[in-house]
């Protein structure tokens, strides 16, 4: 991934700030630029969420993508926010059998990958089981 | 607006094909398709073309010039249109729409994947670009781990079973054993996917779609003209395609996929038909879980039924439904472009009467079902026996 | 140095990953009598960060459990400084890293300290002197460390992972602990050192304990306990920097204190040798469970040499705040053993 265009999501990735619509309120993670329903009318600003949700499905990766091999096997999951977005995640710190549908997580900072040896370090949010 | 009929098709193997390269296999299927519907080069107006990524797998852009020099058509239009693996039902749609609406007469379509030029490792990666890069591929989310994600939510909302799954995956096979075309001509059994490598649990090895090279080509004519070169011509009685977000996570439902419903209720009304009308589907099972929410989503059977469905081998060959007969994704292979044309060669050879051992009886209206990503495109189109 | 300054501890946090290398586990690769290391370290298991956990990571949650019980803006944080001997980046800081995931930019100074384990503390006297100076409102410092033990070297039995993060401002209704002084040793001293681009530390066996942690720690110490006219019997705790169960022991009892004073920030025994979290993290320990009016000695000690000690009073504000936040016996108590093939990968040890 090119260097300006992992630079341009810190604040998102590290924090969770997506975008508010200031029309009719909606909340999304990841941010978005025009609200679908408000479309022109809609005004989207900077909105940060708690990073606290629930997992609505997930999956055990046994055959990873690159960079992601030393974590075989990992669960991936899709969760859904307090505020209501959802988003897709690694589910870390866990035996990736052992968790259900339901389940409560917090998004915390971890190490997401690396381009080789000597590029950039990429750094984002993970699911952990609370 | 005219209506449109395909006059020809033809199509390369589908396998692992190292001896044959992307331009070698253009030129293989486009002839067949000349042949079969028994045209000159020079009547042909204009060439689309379905491919996902030959920039990834070979190194190649800009392949309308590429394809259409090829074939050895210079100068017409030549347009390549791109949805992931949706390419190449996107493609045939396209064709239609620039015959119906009288800018062309006879045009050829063609879809195409060159898949295995470079190491597994780097085509899935290349097949991953399909998902959203910043949000999901960035996270680790493989492309199987997303229909891992809806089969899991599948499983949970309507009980289905991995052992329903594993018997798409087992009719495929079956029917792929009479299609000479078909990158597998091997029975398998429920047995043989449960116990198959875990890829993204629940899905298994097999329970998905191989990688693989291959072509496959159309030949497009108005339905008024289509009697002065063949005898059998088959309707584009309805085309319907419809998009959803890129992203699994921003869908309202993770259990189907809202394009697909979207994009055979338009192609259905414009072919003034039904789900009950359908005498056989080709539907995209680039995962098994992906026919049984097709089905569904298709009208087959109701929402989560789709496992018993199947289960209870209404989809089979000799049923009253027959899915997927040529082996479809996971028997027949998956060049991604080529898939939605191979698709729709299917269902002509199957309502000429052509398809040999895997042929469905008195077939008159068929349909084809072609997905890009994981649900982000979804193209349906209705064929139908011409009078 | 002196003690005319009114500063003092606002914040305070620690994470400690939850995987555990046991003594047993490594002896038993090496073919060395697990019983006669646990003996002579007194450390039973030690921390190994996950794959995707790093000196970063380890500090961005630290930093959160210190703003949370701080309960201040991140945007009046002046300065942060994090300490350790395994930065991600050669050259690249991890307190920008942090920076941003706290929230605390764009209006701050920040850089990275390495002073082998005392970086975190070197970090704590910097805010200090900025927060003292009215330069900033409030500052944050760091140590934290994903240490890396040479397979097979006894360092290996202990180099371990965790960090602390502390904030400090000016001493006011909020001040959690305030800061009465503090008193540094520095020495040029060969004890222990890395060379650039090699992977593992190398050390002089003995030569590190009486010339060198013992020699700077207790002068450190004796030089704290003149300068403020207190005496070991004036502190209710004592925290030492502990590189392994025996050292702070006997350092302790050199100086005067007593085991009781020293066992509650004696975190070695069960998650080993953090080093830049580990004065830090032994401190918090000791917050966690001290009330107003306890007098906290906390001595660091970093190889190459040096020894910074401090001495705080807690304060009324402590007791209320420091729910707000996991306590480092929730994380030390949050863990899940692995072997040492398992330790192996997660540390990369293995090549591909």
């Amino acid at each position: 991934m090119g260097v300006p265009r992992f630079w341009r999501e810190i604040p998102n990735r590290y924090n969770i700030i997506g975008t508010k619509c200031g029309y009719c309120n909606k909340v999304f993670f990841p941010p978005r630029f025009i609200c679908p329903s408000c479309r022109r009318k809609g005004k989207l600003e900077p909105h940060k969420l708690k990073g606290r949700g629930k997992i609505v499905t997930f999956a055990v990766t046994h055959v990873a993508p690159n960079g992601f091999e030393d974590q075989v096997p990992y669960a991936i999951a899709i969760i859904e926010l307090e505020e209501g977005p959802r988003l897709t995640a690694q589910v870390t710190d866990c035996d990736p059998n052992q968790i259900k549908i339901g389940d409560e997580v917090e998004m915390v900072f971890r190490r997401i990958g690396q381009e080789g040896d000597d590029g950039p370090i990429y750094y984002g949010y993970k699911a952990r089981l609370i | 607006m005219r209506k449109v009929a395909i006059i020809g098709a033809g199509l390369t193997k589908f396998g692992e094909l190292w001896d044959v390269s992307f331009r070698q296999m253009i030129v293989e299927s486009g002839a067949q398709a000349i042949e079969d519907a028994g045209i000159d080069g020079k009547q042909i107006d204009a060439m689309y073309v379905g491919n996902m990524s030959a920039g990834q797998f070979i190194s190649q852009e800009h392949i309308a010039s590429l394809i259409v020099d090829h074939a050895g058509l210079v100068p017409i239009p030549c347009t390549r249109v791109e949805g992931a693996c949706a390419s190449g039902g996107l493609a045939l749609r396209q064709a239609a729409i620039a015959i119906a609406s009288g800018i062309h007469d006879i045009v050829v379509v063609g879809g195409i994947e060159k898949m295995t030029d470079i190491l597994t490792e780097q085509t899935t990666e290349a097949l991953a670009t399909a998902a959203d890069q910043e949000w999901e591929a960035f996270v680790g989310a493989t492309f199987p781990g997303l229909y891992a994600l809806m089969a899991r939510r599948h499983m949970y909302e309507y009980g289905t079973t991995e052992e329903q799954m594993a018997m798409v995956a087992v009719k495929n096979h079956h029917n792929a054993c009479f299609n000479p075309c078909a990158q597998y001509q091997m029975e398998i059994t429920v047995e043989d996917v449960l116990k198959s490598a875990p890829v993204d649990f629940p899905l298994k090895l097999l329970d998905c779609s191989p990688i693989t090279d291959g072509a496959a080509c159309l030949i497009l004519a108005p339905a008024e003209k289509a009697r002065q070169y063949t005898d059998t011509p088959i309707l584009v009685a309805g085309t319907g395609q419809a998009s959803d977000t890129l992203s699994l996570h921003d869908r309202p439902t993770l259990t189907g996929l809202r394009a697909t419903v979207d994009a055979a209720r338009i192609a259905y009304k414009m072919a003034g038909v039904g789900p009950r009308d359908i005498d056989l589907a080709e539907v995209h099972d680039c995962f098994t879980i992906a026919e049984i929410m097709a089905i569904e989503d298709l009208g087959f059977c109701n929402k989560g039924e789709g496992g018993k469905m199947t289960e209870r081998g209404e989809t089979a060959l000799g049923s009253q439904i027959p899915v997927n007969t040529s082996g479809g994704l996971k028997g027949k292979g998956h060049p991604v472009g080529a898939t939605g044309i191979a698709q729709a060669v299917e269902i002509m050879l199957q309502l000429r009467g052509e398809a040999g051992k895997r042929q469905v009886g008195g077939a008159e209206i068929g349909l084809c079902h072609n997905v890009g990503g994981s649900g982000g495109t979804a193209v349906v189109h209705v064929l139908k026996r011409g009078d | 140095m002196t003690s005319l300054m009114d500063v003092g501890i606002v914040g305070y946090g620690v994470y400690i990953p939850k995987y555990r290398l046991k003594i047993e586990e490594a002896a038993r690769i090496w073919g060395v009598d697990a019983e006669r290391v646990r003996r002579g370290l007194l450390v039973e298991e030690k921390s190994v960060p996950g794959p995707d956990e790093d000196t970063a990571t380890i500090s961005v949650e630290a930093a959160r459990n210190a703003l949370k019980r701080a309960g201040i803006n991140p945007q009046d944080i002046g300065a942060i400084y994090v300490g350790s001997e395994s930065h991600p980046y050669a050259v690249k800081p991890t307190a920008t890293v942090v920076a941003e995931a706290i929230e605390a930019t764009p209006d701050l100074t920040a850089a990275d300290y390495e002073f082998a384990c005392k970086a975190g503390t070197a970090g704590i006297q910097t805010c200090m002197g900025m927060v003292e100076a009215g330069m900033i409102k409030y500052g944050m410092a760091i140590g934290a460390d994903t240490a890396q033990g040479a397979p097979g070297d006894p360092l290996e039995y202990t180099a371990a992972a965790g960090g602390g993060a502390f904030i400090v401002g000016k001493n006011g209704s909020e001040t959690l602990a305030a800061i009465e002084g503090t008193y540094s040793y520095t020495t040029d001293m060969p004890d222990f050192w890395r060379r650039e681009m090699r992977p593992y530390p190398r050390h002089g066996g003995r030569f590190t304990g009486k010339p060198a942690y013992f020699k700077h720690v207790l002068s450190a110490t004796y030089g704290l306990l003149r300068q403020l006219k207190l005496t070991p019997q004036d502190f209710t705790y004592a925290v030492f920097h502990q590189p392994n169960g025996k050292f702070p022991l006997q350092v302790a009892a050199e100086l005067g204190f007593k085991k009781e004073q020293v066992m509650p920030g004696m975190l070695v025994i069960k998650i080993g040798n953090t080093y830049s979290g580990a004065t830090l993290i032994g401190l918090a320990a000791v917050l966690d469970q001290a009330k107003a009016g306890d007098r906290v000695l906390a001595v660091s000690y970093g190889s190459g040499a040096g020894s910074d000690a401090f001495s705080f009073v807690v304060r009324d504000a402590l007791e209320a705040k420091r729910d707000a936040s996991p306590k480092v016996m929730d994380y030390v108590n949050n863990k899940i053993n692995i072997d040492y093939g398992t330790y192996a990968k997660f540390r990369q040890l293995l090549v591909r």
